[in-house]
């Protein structure tokens, strides 16, 4: 029988196989890709051992062959060194494609491994309808409590939401007044946002571990996701109507309705009062905490942009009059000079 | 093979039951033309003029330029995909939003390797997120595509240099966010002419938010460039 390579479009090929997949580069001298199975022997069970024997069996051919062709061209052209010839040789040709080869190969086992996305598929299964549903239940805290809410796991919904508040942030930078140091803010709100959602999630889920709560970390994840969404909102309506006393209503609404549900669901999952004060303590503080900080943190830094910008244009040091005892006019002018070098020191600075 | 089998080993009787039986016809294709000719092609193309290849990259190059200025739902842009297109385009973009002048105290603006940075690993994230969602696209040929999408900002990026140069006023600002806001929908929608036909029906919404914030962003970084003269 025999056995059909299929090659996808192109040079493209997807090695998916973790033994390597079908090279198309295998058969090297002749045109078709048809591999004649018959002297293969049938002894083996499986499949790899039978496609290792195959790969082993044509290297070995395509060494024979190189071997072949290098005698027959060193002997028909004297004097020529076959690496002159260059990539336009066969046996050039052939060491590249081996080499070529055993690189897809190795690459393609550490892609494997490594950076194998299909693990992360099933959280990203989900539907627009369903995203939407469960933004809007974010914010609306239930109250049952003894029996364990259900939590969705999915982490579509999560990163969009951390990726907006990226978004929100530089939006409100920029609306903040003079933007400066655009680079280092960008990174700043990436780091901050993808920090806090990672970062308070593992925290939280320690502390579940330590108290007994029923909740896995792909749950808290989501959780702590959906609950930014708050946080957007609150952000995105302060940073372009600027009233403290909005952002204080709006902080301790939607802030709080958004932390309810999160501590409502943990309730659900943790037995005892003691674990279940710890955990929601800890989750509403820092969540609150979160956006007070953000709202506060990003002005500042603006502002301190600001005030650092316009230093050098304060007035100098001002010179207060003081009754000073009856000394001798030298030492009082020795003492203007020193005051009057420190103030242009410090006002260098 | 089963006759050979029965014949030469009876005690493996068994296992000619498992080959399969030669009554049975094998259908299809099974001559694929593999390789010695293309590669012919590729080690000809080496004795060509410089000018010749160079001339065949920007051709193609522009062709897909052509392509995304009139967004048609064609295969070509996602067929040869090539990622020269975005290089160019990424390259002027953050040369162009490098802020300020030399003689500023703080450095006004994103530096080149921030806007490099973002735009790659923005694409980078956006087809990781499709591919996540199901989509039957390939990595390459979707940076190439989210690349080549830049285009339309590249364009307002220019208009909006050319506006400041006339004054930086209320005016001048309610132009370039026109500018802006219309190149931006243009990207997205460019984008998504391609992108979205690779998912399944119900989930192109999922797929086109990560583009329009991607988008929005390096819109927000253009309209937010400000020169200190």
């Amino acid at each position: 029988m025999f056995l059909k390579m299929a090659s996808s479009d192109g040079n493209k090929n997807t090695n998916t196989e973790p033994w390597g997949g079908f090279d198309d580069n295998i058969i090297q001298g002749t045109g078709s890709a048809v591999i004649d199975m018959e002297n293969m022997d049938d002894t083996s069970g499986s499949s790899f051992e039978d496609m290792g024997e195959m790969h082993q069996r044509m290297k070995e051919e395509e060494e024979v062959a190189a071997e072949a062709e290098a005698t027959e061209e060193e002997t028909g052209e004297d004097g020529e060194f076959l690496g002159m010839k260059g990539i336009k040789g066969q046996l050039g040709r052939q060491v590249a494609d081996e080499v070529w080869q055993a690189g897809k190969r190795q690459a393609s086992k550490a892609f494997n491994l490594y950076a194998n996305i299909d693990i992360l598929r099933p959280y990203f299964d989900v539907e627009p309808i369903q995203v939407r549903n469960r933004l809007i239940e974010s914010m609306i805290p239930i109250r049952m409590i003894n029996f364990p809410q259900k939590i969705a796991g999915e982490l579509y919904g999560p990163m969009m939401l951390v990726f907006t508040l990226v978004a929100i942030l530089l939006h409100g930078m920029k609306t903040s007044g003079t933007v400066i140091r655009e680079g280092t803010l960008m990174g700043t709100a990436i780091g901050t946002c993808f920090g806090y959602w990672l970062g308070v999630s593992s925290f939280i889920y320690f502390l579940a571990y330590l108290c007994n709560a029923q909740i896995t970390m792909l749950q808290m994840l989501s959780l702590l996701g959906y609950g930014l969404f708050g946080h957007c909102v609150v952000l995105f309506v302060t940073y372009n109507v600027h009233f403290h006393s909005l952002f204080y209503i709006l902080w301790l609404v939607i802030g709080g309705l958004s932390t309810l549900r999160m501590v409502a669901a943990i309730i659900s999952r943790t037995v005892g009062q003691t674990p279940r004060l710890i955990l929601c303590g800890t989750l509403a503080a820092l969540h609150m905490l979160f956006l007070l900080y953000l709202h506060f943190a990003y002005h500042k830094i603006v502002e301190g942009i600001l005030d650092t910008l316009e230093g050098p244009n304060l007035p100098p040091i001002q010179r207060v009059a003081r009754d000073l005892p009856v000394v001798a006019t030298a030492a009082v002018n020795a003492m203007n000079v020193t005051v009057k070098t420190l103030g242009v020191i410090l006002q260098s600075h | 093979m089963a006759e050979v089998d029965e014949s030469s080993k009876p005690m493996f009787a068994g296992l000619s039951d498992v080959s399969i039986s030669t009554d049975i016809p094998v259908e299809g294709e099974i001559n694929v033309p593999v390789g010695t000719s293309s590669q012919d092609d590729e080690y000809s193309t080496l004795d060509e003029p410089v000018k010749d290849t160079i001339l065949r990259d920007l051709t193609a190059v522009g062709k897909k330029f052509v392509h995304v200025m009139y967004p048609k739902k064609s295969s070509a842009l996602l067929r040869d995909w090539d990622l020269w297109g975005p290089l160019l385009l990424c390259v002027t973009l953050a040369l162009m939003l490098q802020g300020g002048s030399v003689d500023s105290k703080e450095d006004e603006g994103p530096q080149f390797a921030e806007v490099f940075v973002i735009i790659w690993f923005g694409s980078v994230i956006i087809t990781l997120n499709s591919k996540l969602l199901g989509g039957t696209i390939s990595f390459f040929q979707s940076l190439c595509v989210l690349g080549y999408c830049i285009m339309p900002l590249t364009v307002a990026m220019i208009v909006c240099r050319l506006v400041l140069l006339g004054g930086s006023g209320k005016v001048s600002f309610i132009i370039r966010l026109l500018v802006v806001t219309a190149s931006f929908s243009w990207s997205t929608f460019a984008s998504t002419a391609f992108l979205a036909d690779s998912q399944p029906t119900n989930r192109k919404a999922l797929v086109v938010y990560p583009v329009f914030l991607f988008y929005f962003v390096i819109g927000w970084m253009i309209l937010t460039f400000s020169q200190s003269t």
